[in-house]
């Protein structure tokens, strides 16, 4: 894992390869077995077993699996079942998302996630924001700290739902359903989130290779903070609150203007020359709002936490 | 404010609906968002106010489903 950090070229091909198919055997029965010899005795001689129990124990090697017809044919059964239901799950799904995309979100690994979150906390001392390229396809977050991923933003998410039912857990609030509640609601600021940066991009034919999941990816950051901000206030009252918030949000927003500079506004010279004055401030307005919008995203959803 | 997925669908379809009921003669022609004055420059960058234009046609032949007669 010491991979050196300038000029690095990816020669292994796994900026897009999907991660090696592990086909799992579904009902691997390594019960068997053991359990043969005990249904010997339950499995009343019905189908073929008034041979006597001599002759099984001594094949028992080789015709566990036939002990029991019925078992193994329904066994058989279930697992093809299972495996057409796995195919037309895949089929369904690949036709809205493609899963390689995805699967290049979660190529992350342990050195990738710490250098990240210390990044998101403080990110001032980060030189290099350039996301690295091989032969036009980004490189995967194990190899490329800039990248952004899914990994965090989903554990991130998760991680504020349960501490969200812990802090009203302890002011004796909770209730089952608010724990729903608090989930949509994250959900669906991010979903408005990405919504409107979409539209904006699309508005200002900004031509960026920010996809969707790109979107989500960089929304999904700022639970990071919230994280932060909603410990420090449990564990510090709530003036450890604000000093977390304040610093979260700084930090955030330093993150998101550095990484989405990169991408938005206009590095490549030979894009538009000279067509409109307005466009690149009108770039900048949005890398801008999208930063100021995420201090102001953090207060209201972890504010009514922390009392 | 506590939102649910389902206003969100809600929120989402009411504003659909009302991009999809503006009139074209009536309304988007009189203020200057009608479909013959957004072909405008085929040079570079079209420029907010035509993407809008072109978004909202969109918006509209999908949800109506009609076959827009040509007014050139």
């Amino acid at each position: 894992m010491d991979l050196p950090h300038h000029g690095y070229r990816a020669t292994k091909q796994r900026a897009r390869a999907a991660p090696p198919q592990a086909d799992p055997v579904l009902f691997e029965d390594t019960s068997s077995s053991a359990s043969a010899m005990n249904t010997q005795g339950y499995y009343t001689p019905g189908y073929n077993m008034g041979a006597p129990s001599s002759d099984m124990q001594g094949g028992a090697g080789m015709d566990n699996l036939f002990a029991d017809p019925m078992a193994n044919a329904a066994m058989m059964y279930g697992s093809s079942l299972a495996n057409q239901g796995k195919d037309m799950v895949n089929k369904e799904i690949s036709r809205f998302m493609s899963v390689n995309k995805l699967k290049y979100f979660f190529a992350v690994d342990t050195r990738y996630v710490l250098k990240k979150l210390m990044i998101l906390m403080f990110p001032y001392t980060h030189q290099d924001w350039e996301v690295r390229y091989h032969r036009d396809t980004p490189l995967t977050p194990r190899q490329d700290v800039n990248a952004p991923d899914l990994y965090i933003p989903t554990m991130a998410f998760i991680t504020y739902i349960l501490l969200a039912g812990m802090a009203l857990g302890i002011q004796k609030r909770f209730s089952p359903e608010v724990l729903g509640l608090c989930a949509s609601t994250a959900l669906v600021w991010i979903i408005i989130e990405v919504l409107v940066m979409l539209l904006s991009l699309y508005l200002l034919t900004v031509h960026s290779d920010l996809s969707t999941f790109d979107l989500i990816a960089y929304s999904g950051y700022k639970y990071v903070g919230m994280i932060f901000t909603v410990l420090c206030g449990l564990l510090f009252g709530s003036d450890g609150y604000f000093v977390a918030l304040a610093w979260s949000s700084c930090a955030l927003m330093f993150f998101i203007v550095r990484s989405l500079k990169m991408k938005i506004l206009p590095s490549i010279s030979a894009d538009s020359m000279g067509t409109g004055s307005a466009k690149p401030q009108l770039r900048l307005y949005i890398t801008v709002a999208t930063a100021v919008f995420q201090p102001i995203i953090i207060y209201w959803l972890t504010s009514h936490l922390v009392r | 404010m506590a939102f649910t997925l389902y206003s969100l669908i809600q929120a989402a379809i009411l504003c659909v609906n009302a991009v999809a009921v503006l009139h074209e003669e009536r309304f988007l022609s009189k203020i200057g968002w009608g479909v013959d004055q957004s072909i405008g420059g085929f040079g570079d960058e079209p420029g907010i106010k035509v993407q809008l234009m072109n978004l909202i046609r969109s918006v509209r032949t999908v949800m109506r489903g009609e076959v827009k007669r040509s007014t050139v």
